[in-house]
């Protein structure tokens, strides 16, 4: 039976080799797996969609579906960059970042004497701040929260206008640092050094030595460092699966269970029973995937529950934002847009914690 | 001519992000004037580049001979969204701008004309030149169809070169038409209170 099993793999890496594919089996294994469930839980939506039960409400079932669609969104994102390469999913982040900043700016007000400045920000950061990361340097660190924001109100000095200047200082500088700075900690997580194989792997291949490393299907392909780029893919992978998870998980759980509302002056669809539960979900989910990480799965557990709680504190504080400027989402906002920011929010919030604690426990 | 069209049209997507809302009006290529609030100079590019094909084929900005003949780059933009141009310095009795783009039009042109003028910073609108009205008076087949442009004064405010690529919107309104015994004074406030009315919905 293992053997039968065994030759599948086999069969499958013999179909990888004819199609050059760019990405090792456990990848392909995980975008099979969130093909899958995105195409249940899309298949959920709709029949929910058109059910003409009572109790559910039109406006839920449309809030959950824009969940899923965003999901299909970073999916197709990060398939695409398997294929494109590392620079290439920098580059796809970074259009997330800008067209997140632009809806961010767009929703704030500015004054006329900003202008110049914006066009710092939109034109100049947002793309510099990708391509820092992509030169793997460790500039990308310190330039937004240092020298972007040291720039910012000097550039909005030199217009001539002091009107309300710290309010518009702090306003172009927060957009900038969570819609670019934050987010680009993600396309970041592909240059981490993970090594070519895994804790847990070591112990377990270390007495059938290189042989049998060679034979499994589960080989790496390697850099001249010995730096495998699969894993970090993969990694990458995990963590936008689990935060996107985690979203339509702590909404679901909030609607079904939901009664004590967190902070009803900012978001009154936040409940303490659906981040719990959100939470709680995670955590297996993110075991549940261990396998195409680094992380032993009680440590992809820990992983999954700091992204679950980051996400949610992303979430409160857009909603805070969108709460002051009176919009509800960044999409109605200007008709007929998407909303990225709606969408990206968890997002933000998480990658730069997870990138810090993959860099200090999991690197060589 | 078709490639720069399309480079045009892109160039305007990706500066301004517009998005565009057809209120109780609904694309078409019988003959129009479309008039619209003035902030930017971007205004004509983007309203033209965000009409459907078809339609934008057949639509004419009508803008400012002294701007849009300055240097090679404005003159070859202008030529290729069949901008006409209005001499402002020069108007002549026998040569009035009305009757120029009347003749211009023939009989398949639809028009996009800014009525305040000139570009206006100013959260409010300015008065109406009187333009709009003998367009309506001379043709009364006309669809009068207003349209407001959000957000673009902060995309390129007057006085700056370089545009920041905020997202923009556009709103476009129930034509009117010159009701019977309406006066100018009349008529031309009623369509300005048609733009202002496009803001909220």
């Amino acid at each position: 039976m293992l053997n039968l099993f065994n030759q599948f793999l086999w069969a499958f890496v013999d179909v990888k080799r004819v199609l050059n594919l760019p990405f090792d089996e456990r990848t392909a294994w995980l975008i099979a797996t969130v093909m899958l469930l995105l195409i249940l839980a899309s298949t959920a939506g709709k029949l929910l969609d058109g059910s003409s039960e009572q109790r559910l409400n039109t406006a839920i079932v449309r809030s959950f579906n824009q969940r899923i669609r965003s999901w299909w969104l970073m999916s197709a994102v990060l398939i695409a960059g398997l294929f494109i390469g590392e620079q290439g999913t920098v580059v796809l982040f970074g259009l997330i970042g800008f067209w997140a900043l632009r809806e961010f700016i767009t929703m704030t007000p500015t004054r006329r004497s900003d202008h110049r400045t914006l066009f710092w920000v939109l034109v100049v950061f947002t793309p510099l701040q990708f391509f820092l990361v992509a030169i793997q340097g460790e500039l990308f660190l310190i330039a937004i929260p240092i020298y972007a924001s040291l720039f910012i109100p000097a550039r909005i000095a030199l217009a001539n206008d002091a009107k309300r200047f710290l309010e518009r200082s702090a306003k172009i500088q927060i957009g900038l640092l969570i819609c670019v700075y934050a987010l680009s900690f993600a396309p970041a997580i592909l240059y981490l050094n993970l090594g070519s194989t895994t804790q847990s792997n070591v112990e377990i291949d270390a007495p059938a030595a290189n042989e049998a490393v060679q034979k499994t299907p589960w080989s790496h392909v390697q850099d001249s460092d010995g730096h495998d780029i699969n894993r970090n893919k993969g990694l990458l992978f995990f963590f936008v699966l689990i935060t996107q998870l985690n979203d339509v998980l702590q909404y679901a759980w909030g609607k079904l269970l939901g009664k004590n509302i967190i902070a009803p002056r900012i978001n009154t669809s936040r409940t303490w029973e659906g981040v719990i539960g959100g939470v709680a979900t995670s955590a297996l989910l993110g075991a549940l995937f261990s396998w195409v990480t680094p992380f032993l799965f009680w440590q992809a557990a820990i992983m999954a529950i700091v992204i679950s709680v980051m996400g949610f504190a992303g979430g409160m504080t857009m909603s805070a934002i969108k709460r002051d400027r009176g919009v509800k989402d960044y999409g109605t906002l200007v008709q007929g847009h998407a909303g990225i920011l709606d969408r990206i929010d968890s997002l933000c919030f998480a990658a730069p914690v997870f990138y810090h604690l993959t860099k200090i426990f999991f690197t060589i | 001519m078709q490639l720069t069209s399309k480079l045009l049209v892109a160039t305007a997507k990706i500066i301004s992000g517009y998005t565009i809302r057809w209120v109780d009006c609904l694309p078409d290529t019988c003959q129009r004037i479309y008039f619209a609030n003035h902030t930017s100079h971007l205004d004509a590019l983007v309203l033209w580049a965000s009409l459907p094909r078809e339609i934008r084929e057949l639509t004419r900005p009508v803008a400012a001979k002294d701007y849009w003949e300055k240097g090679w780059l404005r003159q070859h933009i202008a030529k290729t969204f069949n901008a006409l141009l209005i001499d402002r310095n020069e108007v002549k009795v026998h040569q009035s701008p009305i009757d120029l783009m009347i003749r211009e039009m023939k009989d398949c042109y639809s028009l996009i004309i800014f009525p305040e003028g000139r570009r206006n910073p100013a959260e409010e609108m300015i008065k109406f030149k009187s333009g709009l009205f003998y367009l309506a008076k001379k043709r009364p087949d006309l669809e009068l169809v207003p349209v407001y442009l959000d957000n673009m004064s902060r995309v390129l405010p007057r006085g700056e070169i370089l545009p920041v690529p905020l997202l923009s919107h556009i709103t476009v309104g129930a034509p009117i038409w010159l009701e019977k015994g309406e006066t100018k004074h009349e008529f031309l406030d009623r369509a300005r209170t048609a733009i202002i009315n496009l803001k909220d919905c």
